[in-house]
């Protein structure tokens, strides 16, 4: 069974979407709505985790497959500078909620496959902060798309 | 009349459910004037905070010399405040007026004429939109403007130049009333209607010190509470304030934790079953999500997070909960705080699971600040389009388009509209290079002063600020435009109960000074700004073509104002919108509309509604295809976010919160108060509002000049020791630096404030910040707070 590979994968997505956040939300202290809301999105990633540990007690995380691993994707170390900064920097969370979101769905889809409902609990739970995840960037990314690629310089 | 000074709400005129509030003539004249001497009395409304009294301006020889208050108005029957009494023509009348343009030579502002003024923003304005575009504009308006003048920008801005950077400081004052209206009703609109004061049997005032903000009306509160069967009165506020004196329950929050009280009260209803099913089954969506957000909220827990009683929490409850009529107000203890939009939801919720709309006494006033911040949310000079139209709704869009005959496209709807902060923040990187003021002062009013003052001094910013005064602000512009001010143009402007009122134009404007609307009529004319025909796109001659093209704008939105006209606002009473042709105005039932909802259905249908919403945590849109698939069109949203504690909360080097707030004598940064002996002798400078037990850990006593420190700033201030909840300081937001020798040491609250904001109405939090107090000196003698009001010595009166 490969499920356990996939909650591995999960697990450290989120470990990996809670770091970028807070390097992102650091690194842009002058934008306060993005400094605040993404510890706020930093802190829902540290909860999703919690909620994970009971399944992850009961199905073990396996975290060898390098195949899998190939997957996940690069978490952020540092912010970028300069007036396109802000707009990569939140494209790139973009890419890691994604990524997030669509391994919960499968995740999900293998949860009803084993009627597992605890893990079905926890994938409901989650799935809508990965989705509020990503209309808050596209938000705010529609937002300083205007400003910061046709007058910022 | 007594003195307003030292009886700011005047003589009892006391009166019983159900009856009409009595008439009380409050005026003031020039002193040495009797009536006699008076050539003549022109009429207007008062414009010094968003009540909007009724009143006539006295003329003599071409000056204003008085004012009386209008005793057939339905708003205030006659009365007047102390800022009204004092502070109108007085405020106005100062040798420091504003009389000729100026213009920035070599570092220095000089005068100079309007052409040179005018033709130097119209260089630097087409030079920007032919190199960098209309994202290179930005303009930053008032609450304090008329109607005519805001449609005016707002055409000027969003059809001339293109731009979405258009804000109001009623972004700090009242967009939260605005953001929680669209969120639960679909739109903007203020449901109730001062007239449910006379009829309620409960009034709860959320972070609303009435007694200080709208004086007159708190008059109408007292009336009722001297009167027989008087209603029950709930606050909420940190402080003891005159109307927590008078509470029933007083429930002093934490700055910071409104939320979680909302949340509780709420709970408490469902709990109780003090709900109406049919009412929420009909009416209502999303009542199970409710549910469950608040389920946790018990008393004892918002006790604990809040710092209130938990009896007091079951009591305010059961007050609304068993309550026959409840009125509920709410102002900037929630606006300017944490969870502005979520808690002000909650209050929309509690109106809606009791059914509690649009009948007489159940009603619902999300409070505006600035007299005529209703408009600038309706003519679209701030981020609104006009006419309460959807953004997200290209229809909505084309309607406008038509209306001024202009190329849809050029309409900015392609991002959401920029709110202030963040239009300063693009100034401050220098991506917006034209900047216009007008009638505000962000200088003082503004978070966290010393990164204003930095961006208002950047070298890439051209600078336009036009107002009465040379404020704090406009000596940082590149040109300052003299304006006329309250009582020397005509307009009509709309108060927080959607009464409208005509000013009519009493006396001349002193030297060269021009109206706001001459000022933006006169650019649009030389920018050149035409229509799809190459017709002028700003034709208007005056005001009134200007009320005229506005109407027609209003027609068919929430806010109708066809049935209205000048000559129909001249000699009675002010008239509440919507009011259109088949409710005309002036006949004897039907003079606008009272309240709104009265059927319990709500703009909310997709091609109607306002907005299609946002969540409340982070203001992410909810954008249309999800608000299609689950819209019940007609039905209210029950909108609800659980509490999460603010982010600067108090710690060991900042042990103490602190808020800002108003005194009943000054208005905004008292550019007219401060100029009006009566007033500036009632409250003369500013003070640190400090508890017993606090004052006494700083080692404070009365008087004493303490330094307030938070991470952004600090003030040298006086202490007053007062009645305030230990652990939180207050700082009245009114003073900054014109009137003090340059140098001088820190005053203005808003050295401390922090830069953040609501995540959907974008509304600064003036009232989350964590500071420490030091005693600097010994004082010479008590503070010169006053005593009349919440800043008054401390009685004991604290918990
Ligand atoms: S209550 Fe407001 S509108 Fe009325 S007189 Fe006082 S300041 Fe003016």
């Amino acid at each position: 069974m490969k499920l356990p590979v996939y909650i591995g994968l999960l697990d450290e997505a989120e470990a990996t979407l809670a770091s970028s956040f807070r390097v992102v939300a650091d690194g842009h202290g002058d934008e306060p709505d993005v400094h605040f809301i993404l510890q706020t999105f930093a802190k829902k990633c540290d909860a999703h985790r919690e909620a994970l540990k009971p399944v992850i007690d009961r199905y073990g995380e396996d975290i060898e497959g390098e195949e899998e691993h190939r997957l996940t994707a690069n978490g952020m170390t540092e912010v970028r500078s300069g007036p396109l900064a802000l707009m990569l920097d939140l494209q790139d969370l973009y890419v890691l909620v994604n990524h997030i979101d669509v391994t919960w769905m499968m995740v999900g889809q293998a949860a009803k496959g084993a009627r597992d409902t605890e893990l079905q609990g926890v994938v409901e739970q989650c799935e809508g902060d990965s989705e509020l995840e990503i209309r808050w960037l596209q938000t705010r990314m529609k937002q300083a798309a205007p400003q910061a690629l046709l007058v910022a310089e | 009349m007594t003195d307003r000074i030292a009886d700011i709400w005047g003589e009892r005129t006391p009166h019983g459910s159900g009856q009409a509030w009595p008439g009380r003539v409050d005026q003031v004249l020039a002193e040495g004037l009797t009536d006699g001497d008076v050539d003549r009395w022109v009429q207007s409304a008062c414009v010094l905070c968003s009540n909007g009294c009724g009143c006539d301006i006295a003329v003599k020889d071409g000056k204003m010399v008085g004012i009386r208050g209008r005793a057939q108005d339905r708003v205030n029957r006659g009365r007047l405040g102390p800022k009204g009494l004092y502070g109108s023509w007085q405020g106005e009348q100062h040798r420091d007026r504003l009389t000729r343009p100026l213009i920035r030579v070599d570092g220095r502002l000089v005068e100079t004429d309007w052409d040179t003024a005018m033709g130097r923003i119209v260089e630097r304005s087409k030079e920007l939109l032919a190199s960098k575009g209309p994202l290179s504009h930005g303009f930053y308006t008032s609450g304090q403007l008329f109607l005519e003048e805001y449609y005016a920008l707002g055409i000027l801005g969003k059809a001339g130049i293109g731009t979405p950077h258009m804000d109001g400081n009623t972004r700090l004052c009242t967009a939260t009333a605005a953001a929680s209206l669209k969120e639960s009703f679909g739109a903007d609109g203020q449901p109730g209607s001062y007239a449910d004061v006379d009829e309620c049997s409960a009034i709860f005032l959320y972070g609303h010190n009435m007694a200080e903000t709208q004086t007159v009306l708190w008059a109408r509160v007292l009336d009722r509470l001297e009167g027989p069967n008087p209603p029950k009165l709930v606050c909420v506020d940190p402080r003891d304030t005159e109307v927590a004196r008078r509470a029933d329950v007083h429930l002093p929050v934490h700055p910071g934790t409104n939320l979680a009280l909302m949340n509780g009260l709420v709970r408490e209803l469902f709990a109780n079953g003090w709900i109406d099913e049919d009412y929420i089954a009909e009416h209502t969506a999303n009542v199970d999500q409710l549910r469950s957000v608040v389920e946790p909220w018990t008393p004892e827990k918002v006790a604990e997070t809040c710092g209130v009683q938990a009896a007091d929490v079951r009591r305010a409850a059961e007050i609304f909960g068993t309550g026959e009529k409840i009125l509920s107000t709410v102002l900037q203890g929630f606006y300017q705080s944490a969870h502005a939009t979520a808690s002000a939801c909650q209050v929309n919720n509690l109106h809606l699971l009791r059914g509690m709309l649009g009948r007489p006494g159940c009603g619902l006033l999300q409070m505006n600040g600035q007299p005529t911040a209703q408009n600038n949310r309706e003519c679209g000079a701030d981020g609104d389009l006009p006419g309460f139209r959807n953004w997200e709704n290209p229809q909505h869009v084309q309607d406008l388009a038509r209306l001024w005959n202009v190329d849809p496209a050029i309409i900015p709807d392609w991002a959401p509209p920029t709110h202030a902060l963040q239009i300063f923040r693009y100034v401050e990187q220098g991506s917006i290079e034209l900047l216009w003021i007008s009638a505000t002062n962000p200088a003082v009013s503004m978070p966290q002063l010393e990164r204003i003052r930095h961006i208002l001094d950047q070298e890439s910013l051209f600078l336009v600020v036009q107002d009465i005064y040379l404020t704090e602000t406009a000596q940082y512009a590149d040109v300052v435009l003299p304006c006329a001010a309250w009582g020397e143009k005509t307009g009509t402007f709309t108060n927080a109960d959607r009464t409208v009122h005509l000013s009519e134009k009493a006396v001349d404007p002193p030297g060269e000074a021009r109206s706001d609307l001459d000022v933006f009529l006169d650019y649009a004319r030389r920018m050149g700004f035409t229509d799809k025909d190459g017709r002028p796109l700003l034709d208007w001659s005056g005001p009134e073509d200007g009320f005229e093209a506005w109407k027609e704008c209003s027609r068919g939105r929430p806010c109708d104002y066809t049935g209205l006209s000048y000559d129909k606002l001249r000699g009675g009473s002010g008239i509440q919108w919507p009011c259109t042709d088949d409710q005309p105005a002036g006949t004897e039932h039907s003079t606008g509309t009272e309240r709104l909802y009265t059927d319990g259905g709500f703009p909310t249908a997709p091609e109607y509604c306002e907005s299609f919403g946002h969540d409340l945590l982070t203001g992410a849109t909810t954008g249309e295809t999800e608000y299609k698939a689950t819209v019940q069109p007609g039905k209210a949203w029950l909108k609800a976010l659980d509490y999460t504690p603010p982010h600067e909360e108090p710690d060991a080097e900042y042990p103490l919160r602190y808020t800002t707030g108003r005194t009943a004598y000054h208005f905004h940064t008292r550019t007219k108060t401060g100029r009006s002996r009566r007033l500036n002798g009632a409250a003369p400078e500013p003070w640190i509002e400090m508890s017993v037990e606090d004052a006494a850990r700083a080692g404070c006593q009365e008087g004493d000049i303490a330094r307030v420190t938070s991470r952004r700033g600090s003030l040298e201030v006086p202490v007053r020791v007062g009645d305030i909840r230990p652990g939180t300081v207050f700082a009245p937001f009114h003073y900054g630096y014109w009137d003090t020798s340059d140098g001088g040491p820190h005053r203005a609250a808003n050295e401390l404030t922090i830069t953040e904001w609501d995540p959907v109405s974008k509304q600064p939090l003036f009232k989350n910040a964590a500071v420490r107090v030091e005693k600097l000196r010994t004082g010479d003698g008590p503070s010169k707070a006053p005593d009349t009001t919440a800043s008054r010595r401390a009685t004991g009166a604290q918990r």
